[in-house]
């Protein structure tokens, strides 16, 4: 993937519309974040560790649950948490390139290099 | 073939593999030498990730920690492996688009301030250090048991063979065997777990087998597992908390290595080596991926042994014990002191005045004869005269087999091939060299780069910087290899605390520098400065100085969680009373969050090659 530090012009960063679509790309980055750690947090030291009594009381095929979640379905878990991250991300990412695209596009039309 | 000449073989073939990549990947520049380059393919990165991570302990003991643990043992599984969901969300991409080469770098820049660069410095080196003369221990342990030859002879070995390839290529020669690496251990883990539990249960895949029934039983395995230690005395296998390890004994020790894992600086390097923010996501994925598939099949191995070796033991007479008994009994992992009726028998908890099955530990093989010779006279005059040795084993705490013998002896329990055994040899090397090799880089970068170009001398040619940086390579190879040839006494308790001052210590300044723009210089150090005091002091008087467990009774590994805590609360109760960083980290941290590269600060980037 070639880099994409040349190809949007710096005096982007100047205009609102850009600024406000950065922080809209940060914003959707935490929020995405702060969903997937919950998941991360109720999988593995919820019902890996605190519920992991409780939940032994019930049964997954030969596992008891609790200790099936400390042993196995928290590692499978965490790496589907990555999984959804990096696609997640990578779409994010690329909707926010469109973006910025375009308004620099837009920028250079308002206002022509002189000839 | 025997198998030590299969192990001759495979240990010859794959560390033949290991120099012909080192020479294919010698660099020029320290680009090439602290971060490969930068050109990593994602998913090669995630195998080197993979292969750094995993150590001689995961590869060798981790399967026998559980298998002894039971429930609890799943706080390292879950430790090491939630630990990158942090990693990989929190840190790597923001790290990997603000550049340069070391942790110490962000952490000295971001709060720009030498002094929380050379506290960084200083906890990357402390944390590498432990760690990498376990990994060294590590290689000399796998000769000496598998072709043996002296630890010493065999730490010489692995340190030739490390010197090579990472003074030659730096972090590219090292990121190229991790892969190769990583092929090794895996193949050798993975076969004869397949094995074993398609012997036991029928079942190919061991995460399955493990939750099945036993071939010609209908009571699942773990039932079965918990049946057994109920009547041996030991305590239930699938139970959660049931001893020393309480609820919040496992919540913490767990949040510790998770935190500890997303600040272990030879991890967070290898972010560094990837093209792109989106490469270091996919970095992660990769990364866990790979572990995953050694971590989620240790569990099954441990109580595929577990049940095995206490069926093949208990009970048995002698001619009936089963051949790998014979030879592990000749390197001390195993040993029987009979009390004379002829049957072997193996308990723990509150029958172990009973148990019979003991290792030898650190006792020399004439202590452990002279052990032998007393036991025999105790037995033969009926308690007249001699010592009775299983009080005397008991008392020095080595009641039950090594834990070691758990993966060492999982071949020969599934009734394996003997170059399957000797292809163990060569996972285990490769587990340790690739952890050990991650390890040194960050000694080199923290000395050469950090302390020597970033403070002493930044004037520094890009030359004289290479030459820095191998020259200190080697010499750290050199010290890592007398700290596995004369261990330190301290090392094999302070390795699992490297990971509550990592999580008390860089977790946080480094979450805190990237998602905050208020906390500021002082902040940031006071808090560092607090939660590894704080760690280090408690760890310190509770494994030397006999205190109590005052802190809600948590153990010194736990302790990490609350220092992490410490350090956060510290940070952001004084950041308030402290100026905002200036302008320029304003813009720098815009600049991190920003994966296009049109944050406001894009002399950052231009900053990479300073």
């Amino acid at each position: 993937m070639p880099s994409r530090i040349e190809s949007l012009d710096e005096s982007l960063t100047r205009d609102p519309r850009a600024r406000a679509c950065i922080a809209r790309y940060w914003r959707r980055n935490v929020a995405l974040m702060a969903r997937l750690l919950v998941v991360w947090a109720v999988a593995g030291l919820g019902c890996g560790v605190l519920f992991a009594d409780a939940l032994n009381a019930f049964r997954l095929g030969g596992f008891p649950l609790g200790f099936w979640f400390a042993q196995q379905g928290s590692i499978v878990i965490f790496v589907v948490l990555i999984l959804v991250y990096a696609v997640k991300m990578g779409k994010l990412d690329r909707e926010h390139h469109a973006e910025l695209e375009a308004l620099a596009k837009d920028l250079r039309g308002e206002a022509p290099e002189p000839q | 073939m025997s198998i030590k000449a299969w192990t001759f073989f495979f240990v010859g073939l794959s560390f033949s593999l290991y120099l012909f990549i080192a020479w294919r990947s010698r660099v020029r520049d320290t680009l090439g030498f602290y971060v490969a380059g930068r050109d990593v393919p994602a998913f090669a990165n995630g195998m080197a990730t993979a292969a750094d991570w995993m150590s001689a302990a995961s590869f060798i003991s981790m399967a026998g920690i559980i298998s002894f643990m039971g429930y609890a043992g799943g706080v390292y599984l879950m430790g090491w492996t939630g630990g990158y969901v942090l990693l990989a969300l929190l840190l790597a991409p923001y790290l990997r688009k603000f550049g340069h080469f070391t942790v110490p770098d962000f952490v000295g820049d971001r709060y720009e301030s030498n002094v929380a660069r050379l506290v960084a410095v200083l906890c990357a080196i402390f944390v590498s250090f432990t760690y990498v003369a376990g990994q060294m221990r590590g290689v000399g342990i796998v000769f000496s048991r598998f072709l043996e030859v002296d630890i010493t002879v065999g730490v010489m070995i692995g340190m030739a063979i490390v010197f090579v390839y990472a003074t030659l290529g730096g972090m590219k020669g090292i990121t190229w065997t991790q892969v190769a690496q990583y092929w090794v251990l895996i193949t050798a883990f993975l076969i004869p777990a397949i094995a074993i539990s398609i012997k036991l249960t029928g079942h190919a895949l061991p995460q399955v087998g493990m939750g099945s029934s036993l071939l010609g039983e209908s009571l699942p395995l773990l039932d079965k597992l918990d049946q057994i230690h109920a009547d041996l005395g030991f305590a239930s296998y699938t139970q959660a908390f049931v001893g020393r390890w309480d609820k919040i004994n496992v919540f913490c020790t767990a949040l510790a290595l998770m935190l500890g894992t997303a600040g272990l600086p030879h991890v967070i390097v290898r972010f560094y080596t990837v093209k792109t923010v989106d490469a270091a996501r996919w970095s992660g994925f990769w990364a866990l991926f790979f572990i995953a598939l050694l971590y989620l099949t240790a569990p099954a191995t441990a109580a595929f042994a577990r049940y095995y070796m206490i069926d093949s033991l208990h009970e048995k007479r002698a001619d009936e014990l089963p051949s790998w008994f014979e030879n592990w009994s000749q390197t001390g992992l195993v040993m029987w002191l009979d009390d004379g009726d002829g049957r072997l028998q193996y308990h723990g908890g509150d029958q172990s005045e009973r148990n019979e099955l003991f290792h030898s530990g650190k006792l020399s093989s004439a202590e452990v004869a002279e052990l032998r010779a007393q036991h025999a006279t105790w037995l033969s005059t009926d308690g007249q005269g001699g010592v009775d040795g299983r009080k005397q084993l008991r008392e020095l705490g080595l009641s039950g087999p090594d834990r070691d013998i758990i993966v060492l002896a999982t071949p020969e329990m599934a009734g394996l091939a003997s170059w399957i055994i000797a292809l163990m040899a060569a996972g285990g090397l490769a587990a340790a060299l690739s952890t050990a090799s991650g390890l040194l880089l960050v000694i080199s970068s923290s000395v050469a780069h950090d302390v020597y170009y970033r403070v002493l001398r930044p004037d520094a040619t890009e030359a004289q910087r290479l030459r820095v940086g191998r020259t200190v390579i080697g010499l750290a190879v050199v010290v890592a290899g007398l700290f596995g040839i004369f261990p330190p006494a301290y090392v094999s308790q302070v390795v699992a605390f490297a990971f509550g001052l990592a999580a008390a210590s860089f977790f946080p300044v480094l979450t805190l520098g990237i998602f905050s723009k208020r906390v500021s210089k002082f902040p940031a150090v006071a808090g560092m400065i607090t939660g590894i005091g704080f760690t280090g002091t408690y760890i310190l008087g509770s494994v030397y100085g006999g205190m109590s467990n005052w802190c809600f009774g948590i153990g010194p590994q736990g302790i990490g969680t609350v220092g992490m805590l410490l350090n956060f609360a510290v940070t952001l109760g004084l950041t308030p009373f402290f100026p905002a960083p200036s302008a320029k980290i304003q813009r720098m941290v815009d600049a991190i969050r920003e994966p296009e590269g049109v944050g406001p600060a894009v002399d950052i980037e231009a900053a990479i090659d300073h």
